[in-house]
């Protein structure tokens, strides 16, 4: 078990060290003007442009401004573009709510999830099993823009409930706990917009192995035991069903952060995925290559807590 | 029978657009004395906030979501095939080597990608479709690569091999045809992925440049007036909908079909 | 005590449908022993299944007949009835053991859920699953309740399969065919095992098998089955050494014997 855990920090280093260097190439090798003020804007002295180029470490090679970028992430010294401030503090100050974002809408996912896909391979074959698999699809095809504009303009318009950001602006709560509650409202319906993919592959996922596995011996057994169909679907063929959903998780991540690019700009959450739009639009790309590798190593991690938990699910699952 | 209906929808409007006739009437016509109509029997969508119809612009939108649809998943289709055929016939090392180049591209967060080099290189429909097609190829690769996998040991090839066929020849005349449902599927589960993708570029402003008309920029545009013009944001988003429900739900059935033939 | 009559079962195929049973009539009494003897898809795992409505009814449909248990109709008894007598009343051992436990929890933890199940007077778990697995014959069973599944070798796996079966004190065991997935040194030790605990318990047992060979011996009475129609009834010795039906007289030839000469083995038509 540490065996298989030190392999897989050995192999996740490597990784990252790929994905850092792609997406510092990518980052620096597109076309356009790295100044954030424009290229010909005639107020900027060639002086200042000069010293900002020395200060971003752009008049050196390629690969100089690789190692130099890298050091500067690892020492905290690496700064944005834009406001001259530590890269990771930038990110630090997000990542609680974009973590409480993500687990959110893996928890949402998981559970609907779950109940979707059981629910449609206990009655494979029938109505409800079609009914499941629609709402699946349709919940993939859901654009995520649109459906927050629906809701946004149902809750917002119809009821007038405060929906955007963290906490509802200019109210006073009486207490810490009714301050909690809204901010779990708020978290809410950015979370469950951003499951909607989550639980339609989820759900589809699972009915396809849930069906294989409800063909198995060990299910007549169960049932010949005389124990309610209910006991038979979630306690015999789901554990035996779970585990690639499971090992699956650590993948949604990258997902999750992606998609909730749209979702964070439209509810005006600080989350990473803004952050990383903000970015790209200011090209400040300190910030973009510190954020594509904090990411990465988000999901390395998601994938290594993922490969352990479905270990733990069924023990057959040998680490290797 | 949904999916027939579903199609011919699909079909229907990329027809309409292709032949470059102009539906009810111009896309572009922009006339403020008709901003922010409700739909109504002239307009029957509504029109935007510059008077243009947005049945028109709707029509012509759906051309450039399918395009995107289409293009981006061949682009990922052809890489896939390649790198999942080479991994998987080779085996060995290159496998090895193509797979954790696989894995490490899987971690970066897609449409961040996607955003970061359009937004640095430019949003034209080409450079949209070919990034698009550029981060969607993993799923194909792992695919082809299992494929390969499994119909590198079959008799057929093993009998191939020992007649002294050379690699390509086996891959084309061999694998490929065996490997085509699968593939198949997977090609017409991405194309409303990728009209997805196309839809959210557009709608941060990163996709195709108004004044063409894309689905995902009609809803743009009508973000502002949002509380009163519910019809911009309704008509474009039901039309991204019922694209991509069709394609999931023809691949869904390509699927059903094709693992109750094998 | 349990009385099967004219019980009659379809499968549903896109070409129609297709007739397992046709018309079975068994019974059988109190700590009684009944065989089953057929070939393949003569139809008496369907029959065995049948009696607590095991058979998935998406493809099988149940066309006529009734089935009786201490006077109840199992064919039209309510889904709650049905799960008290499943296990409880009446318990099953299936071919494969491999395959018939649940890969993914512990036997302990299996064994435990059929006692806390229908046997809420015992208060020891543990103790009651340690002592039925000594029943069956497993060696030191106290450290084998962590195990899983596929860390038991084939053999034990039926034990297991047994001793849980047994845990809940059923009337009556339906075994389908509970040797044929072992070896032969193996199956001699299983049976005898059961017929032990058979008549310990005072349990009824059908017993299900293709093989006339082992039914001497355990099994009182025998129905011998072809075609999804019980062909020959009886007595075991009676129908062995007097068999009436052309099928059973085949099938008891097909038994090889020591010191036989024959250079083929005489073979019957099949089953379509």
């Amino acid at each position: 078990m540490i065996s298989f855990i030190i392999r897989r920090l050995a192999l996740s280093v490597v990784l990252l060290f790929i994905i850092s260097i792609i997406s510092f190439f990518i980052v620096t090798l597109t076309p356009g003007s790295p100044y954030p003020w424009g290229e010909l804007n005639p107020k900027i002295s060639a002086e200042v442009k000069a010293n900002f180029r020395k200060k971003f470490h752009l008049d050196r090679p390629l690969h100089e401004q690789y190692a130099l970028i890298m050091r500067d992430l690892f020492t905290g010294n690496l700064r944005s573009i834009k406001d001259d401030r530590p890269v990771i503090s930038r990110i630090l100050e997000r990542l609680p709510a974009t973590v409480a974002l993500n687990l959110t809408a893996i928890v949402i996912s998981l559970s609907f999830g779950t109940l979707l896909g059981v629910y449609a391979a206990r009655y494979n074959g029938h109505w409800q099993d079609a009914l499941g698999s629609f709402i699946a699809f349709l919940f993939i095809a859901l654009p995520g823009f649109w459906i927050t504009y629906m809701v946004v303009i149902a809750l917002v318009k119809g009821f007038g409930v405060p929906i955007l950001g963290t906490h509802s602006y200019g109210i006073e709560f009486p207490n810490s706990f009714a301050s909690g509650l809204d901010t779990l409202w708020h978290l809410l319906l950015p979370a469950t917009i951003l499951a909607l993919g989550g639980i339609a592959s989820q759900s589809r996922y699972l009915r396809a192995t849930m069906i294989e596995s409800l063909r198995e011996d060990y299910i007549r057994t169960a049932r010949s035991k005389g124990l309610s169909e209910e006991i038979v679907l979630y306690k015999h063929a789901l554990r035996n069903s779970i585990r690639p959903i499971i090992a699956g998780i650590g993948m949604v991540l990258p997902a999750l952060i992606g998609g909730a690019v749209v979702i964070e700009t439209i509810f005006a959450y600080p989350g990473m995925g803004r952050l990383g739009y903000e970015a790209v639009l200011e090209r400040d790309y300190p910030t973009l290559v510190a954020l594509n590798f904090v990411v990465a190593a988000l999901v390395l991690l998601g994938n290594l807590i993922s490969d352990l938990l479905s270990a733990a699910v069924d023990p057959r699952v040998r680490l290797e | 029978m949904v999916i027939v209906f579903f199609a011919l929808i699909a079909g229907g409007s990329l027809l309409l657009s292709a032949t470059g006739h102009d539906w009810p009437c111009d896309p572009n016509l922009t006339n403020l004395e008709l901003k922010l109509l409700p739909p109504s029997p002239q307009h029957w969508l509504g029109t935007d906030n510059l008077g243009r119809d947005v049945l028109s612009r709707m029509m012509h939108g759906a051309s450039i979501s399918l395009t995107v649809g289409l293009i981006a998943v061949a682009v990922s289709l052809g890489i896939g095939m390649v790198v999942g055929a080479i991994a998987g016939y080779f085996g060995g090392i290159i496998d090895q080597i193509l797979m954790r180049a696989v894995d490490a591209l899987l971690c970066f967060p897609t449409f961040f990608l996607i955003l970061t080099v359009v937004a640095l290189l430019g949003p034209s429909l080409l450079n949209i479709v070919i990034v698009i097609g550029l981060v969607s190829w993993t799923g194909t690769a792992r695919l082809v690569r299992s494929e390969f996998l499994t119909l590198r040991e079959t008799e057929y090839v093993k009998g191939a091999r020992v007649l002294g066929q050379n690699a390509w020849h086996i891959i084309t005349r061999h694998i490929l045809p065996n490997a085509a449902a699968p593939i198949l599927v997977t090609a017409v589960l991405g194309i409303p992925d990728a009209i997805l993708q196309e839809a959210g570029l557009s709608f941060l402003g990163f996709g195709v440049q108004p004044p063409q008309a894309t689905w995902g920029n009609i809803i743009a545009d009508g973000k502002t007036y949002l509380l009163d013009a519910w019809w911009l944001n309704l008509f474009p988003g039901l039309a991204i909908l019922i694209a991509s429900l069709s394609f999931y739900l023809a691949g869904d059935a390509l699927r059903e079909a094709a693992e109750s033939r094998s | 005590m349990l009385k099967i009559k004219d019980l009659q079962i379809g499968f549903s195929t896109p070409a129609g449908i297709a007739p397992a049973l046709k018309g079975v009539s068994l019974e059988i009494g109190r700590g009684e022993t009944l065989a089953i003897v057929g070939e393949s898809g003569s139809g008496k795992s369907v029959t065995a299944l049948a009696i607590t409505r095991l058979l998935p009814t998406p493809p099988a449909i149940y066309q006529g007949g009734s089935i009786t248990f201490e006077g109840r109709d199992l064919l039209t008894a309510s889904d709650a009835e049905l799960r008290k007598v499943r296990g409880g009343k009446i318990a099953y051992i299936f071919q494969e053991p491999s395959t018939s436990l649940n890969p993914v929890y512990s036997i302990r933890s299996q064994m435990a859920e059929m006692i806390q199940l229908h046997r809420p007077d015992v208060t020891d778990i543990n103790a009651e699953i340690i002592r039925w697995l000594d029943a069956v014959g497993i060696v030191d069973p106290a450290t084998r309740l962590n195990d899983y599944p596929h860390q038991l070798s084939g053999g034990m796996q039926q034990r297991v399969m047994i001793a849980m079966a047994l845990s809940a004190r059923p009337d009556l065991l339906i075994a389908d065919e509970p040797t044929t997935a072992l070896d032969v040194t193996i199956q001699k030790q299983i049976l005898e095992k059961l017929r032990e605990l058979q008549r310990d318990l005072n349990m009824a047992v059908m017993l299900i098998t293709h093989n006339f060979a082992i039914i001497r011996g355990l099994a009182r009475n025998v129905a011998v089955m072809y075609r999804g129609e019980i062909v020959e009834y009886g007595e075991t010795e009676q129908v062995l050494s007097n068999p009436q039906h052309s099928y059973t007289k085949a099938l008891i030839a097909c038994i090889p014997r020591l010191g036989d000469h024959r250079h083929r083995l005489p073979t019957i038509e099949s089953n379509p």
